[in-house]
């Protein structure tokens, strides 16, 4: 008799599905898969020690280069951590400001993971719909914090300035003038909040879009429904947070659970999910979307009635105004001493956590009185997720694992940290 | 005018070689393929451009721009992969590899042979002419499992092994819509099966209407048999790469790259063929002038209707799981076609498809 053998194969670090450096050492029975291995480590910079090298401000951002799609939520997760142990909170103005930008990057994060699983499972189309959209929440973050992606925009006492009175607009270009110029600027004639409000107002017609193509789709529903079901409880046993465990019917979200920022001042629903397989957490991640916005847009409307400061005016841990510093000389030692030293964080151990689009992004962090952290340990949801693929993969085909990879959401800056 | 022009350059050509009818007869049908082949490569060149345009406008995106305004792109796309190293990796056996992609592209224009443009113009009018473009399409996929074979990429297996199930598969469904063709026209040869979708009633004496389930499943199974999206898992980018032909590069790629852009078209034309008329009026026998008057000119824009729904699937549709292709093909489209194909013969027996009934 034949000896007949599973064989190996080796799915990625350079696949067009591994989204990343994900390696995958798939042991294979024809196209069945029998053994998921994920190797990590490719994409390993030693974030957490880089982190204890240096004053607690200038690891910000590094916090954006863990998970590259969901920025300001990785910020905001450290940055709490650091206001937990010294003991301050940042004014309302900039706790709404966080909640508004920790929505927009849930927008951002979930319409990057929508067109990338879709883009998996064939469907390209919805991409570019969905970086359409993810162009216009880009803007935002340049207007804020002048960088595209890693904003380094949330800083312990607040955040780093207040919203601008002006959206850049488009400038003519080969192809882009006269009407069609005039229609793209038409949202950004006022202030980023009136460019925010006109995108809240349009935005549930684009998710619609998206479900037109994909929700009722028989390909769609052939690909996803019934392919990598976590049941509740395994969910909970391998430690996944967010729509992975929401898309398993389990009601958990931290802002809701334990809220933090503002999140307790506005309405939101949280959608979950009833057989725990990918077509339920898109249903789920879909949903999110929408109640995203529905966040955002009340932040607008709370962040027009109340301006004020969105800077801690404590100059121990934020440095005073560059007007302020070179008017006076008690500003210039602040400012002096905060951009070399830094600032001292009294001695002990916090752990914060926030409901980052992915799950739960998680910060612990140790201090020993020091201006630099002792040990900053991270938590990055798509380890705990990633750890299942093995056990989630069995039995399932070889496209069936790129619908599971699209559907866990990994990005390998945060599991590889 | 252009039959006289051609009878002319016939009668000039054989004058000049007269002595010699053998070397004659082979230059002369040289000619032909030559005529037929360069303008189906070119037009192979432009529907790739087309397909990006449409694809891009889509996606609300500008499609190619800057070469030509765009319009030379595909031009300078052949330029740089004619210019590429043709890289055969150090493991796959080299003569298979090679001869995979001149397997895949023979076929993909041998069968263009017996595709008849008008009542006269065409290269052979064969008249087992359905028989012969079953068996050239079919033979297309040696190319693309020898391609997978040769690499000696587990890949590249991969998408042999998904595109040969799939395509044999297919092929079954494919084959018995052409049996209701074949039970309705009473001939197999192509211009007498779109004589006998000839009438007064205009579109409605076309096969598509008796035969519509057949057409749907003739054109969904093309799409499966040239491996465009949503059943593209032969390639399937983002599950096994780029499939069959992931250890191609330059060349050797453009080849497969051009029989499959070449069945798709043909898979148009036959559309357009055995179930819309070919190159009839779709008022045909209504006596509106001008637009009653049959020509090539139909044949081609109903072969660029059906064209374009390929690019149309594939900026909407996700990719199918190779398994649910097979359970598509297996257990729906054949059972269909048999019972339809059973319908057909009832039909015709009931004398249905009498030309001009």
């Amino acid at each position: 008799m034949q000896e007949i053998r599973n064989y190996t194969i080796n799915f990625g670090p350079q696949h067009p599905a591994a989204h990343g450096v994900l390696r995958l050492v798939l042991e294979m029975d024809g196209e069945v898969v029998q053994r998921a291995d994920p190797h990590v480590g490719l994409l390993h910079r030693g974030t957490e020690k880089l982190a204890e090298s240096k004053p607690f401000n200038q690891s910000i951002g590094y916090m954006d280069r863990l998970d590259y799609v969901s920025m300001m939520c990785n910020e905001h997760a450290y940055v709490r951590a650091i206001e937990q142990l010294l003991g301050v909170e940042a004014p309302a103005r900039a706790q709404v400001i966080r909640t508004m930008f920790d929505e927009i990057t849930r927008i951002l994060n979930h319409l990057m993971w929508i067109g990338s699983n879709a883009l998996d499972l064939g469907a390209m189309t919805l991409f570019l719909y969905a970086f359409r959209e993810r162009e216009e929440l880009m803007d935002c973050y340049e207007a804020v914090s002048g960088a595209r992606l890693h904003a380094t925009y949330y800083r312990p006492g607040g955040v780093y300035r207040d919203l601008p009175e002006r959206m850049p607009q488009y400038k003519e270009s080969r192809w882009h003038k006269g009407g069609n110029l005039k229609r793209m600027n038409s949202w950004r004639e006022g202030s980023m909040l009136d460019f925010l409000d006109a995108f809240a107002d349009d935005f549930p017609a684009r998710v619609d879009e998206y479900e037109t193509l994909l929700t009722d789709n028989r390909i769609w529903k052939q690909r996803t429904v019934g392919i990598g079901v976590v049941s509740p409880e395994q969910a909970l046993a391998w430690g996944m947070s967010g729509p992975m465990l929401r898309g398993s019917g389990i009601e958990w979200d931290l802002r809701r659970k334990q809220p933090y920022a503002a999140y307790n001042q506005f309405e939101f629903s949280i959608p979950i999910g009833r057989n725990g397989d990918c077509y339920d957490r898109y249903l789920v991640r879909m949903e999110e979307m929408r109640q995203s916005n529905r966040i955002v847009k009340q932040c607008v409307a709370w962040l027009r009635a109340n301006p004020g400061d969105v800077m801690l005016r404590n100059f121990k841990v934020s440095p005073p105004s560059r007007e302020e510093m070179k008017d006076d000389m008690e500003a210039l030692i602040h400012h002096f001493k905060l951009f070399t030293e830094g600032y001292s964080v009294p001695a002990g151990e916090v752990y914060s956590a926030v409901e980052a689009p992915k799950g739960e992004f998680g910060c612990y962090l140790v201090s020993d009185g020091a201006n630099k952290p002792f040990r900053v340990k991270l938590r990055a949801p798509g380890f705990a997720h990633l750890s299942a693929m093995d056990e989630i993969a069995r039995g399932h085909m070889l496209p069936d694992v790129v619908a599971l990879i699209g559907t866990f959401d990994v990005v390998f800056s945060e599991i590889d940290r | 005018m252009i039959t006289e022009f051609v009878n002319q350059i016939h009668g000039a050509y054989f004058g000049f070689l007269g002595e010699w009818p053998t070397l004659a007869m082979l230059g002369w049908n040289l000619l032909k393929i030559l005529v037929l082949t360069v303008p189906l490569i070119l037009s192979v060149a432009m529907f790739t451009y087309w397909e990006r345009k449409v694809i891009g406008w889509m996606q609300v995106r500008l499609g190619p721009v800057y070469i030509g305004k765009g319009l030379l792109q595909p031009f300078a796309d052949v330029f740089k992969l004619l210019f590429k190293e043709i890289i055969i990796p150090a493991e796959a056996n080299p003569w298979l590899f090679r001869l995979a992609p001149i397997l895949a592209l023979a076929p993909a224009f041998a069968a263009w042979a017996v595709i008849p443009f008008d009542w006269q113009t065409r290269i052979a009018n064969l008249n087992a002419g359905l028989l012969y473009l079953l068996a050239m399409t079919s033979l297309g996929v040696y190319g693309i499992i020898l391609a997978g074979w040769a690499s000696n990429s587990k890949y590249a297996f991969l998408g042999a092994m998904r595109s040969a199930a799939q395509v044999v598969s297919y092929e079954i469904s494919m084959g018995l819509c052409l049996v209701g063709v074949l039970i309705a026209a009473g001939s197999l040869n192509l211009t007498e099966i779109v004589a006998a979708q000839q009438g007064n009633l205009g579109m409605f004496e076309w096969f598509m209407w008796p035969l519509l389930p057949l057409f749907v499943i003739y054109f969904i199974s093309g799409v499966a048999e040239t491996n465009r999206a949503p059943f593209d898992v032969a390639e399937g980018e983002s599950e096994i790469v780029a499939g069959f032909h992931v250890e191609y590069a330059g060349a050797a790629f453009s080849l497969f790259f051009l029989a499959e852009y070449a069945n798709m078209i043909l898979i148009s034309f036959l559309a357009a063929l055995l179930f819309m008329g070919g190159w009839l009026s779709p008022f045909q026998g209504l006596g509106i002038p001008l637009l009653s008057a049959d020509g090539w000119w139909w044949l081609f824009a109903k072969a660029f209707f059906f064209a374009f729904l390929f690019l149309w699937f594939r900026a909407t549709f996700p990719r199918y799981r190779y398994d649910q292709i097979m359970r598509l093909g297996w257990k729906v489209f054949i059972p269909l076609c048999i019972f339809w194909v059973f319908v057909t013969g009832v039909m015709a027996y009931a004398g249905t498809f009498v030309a001009g009934a």
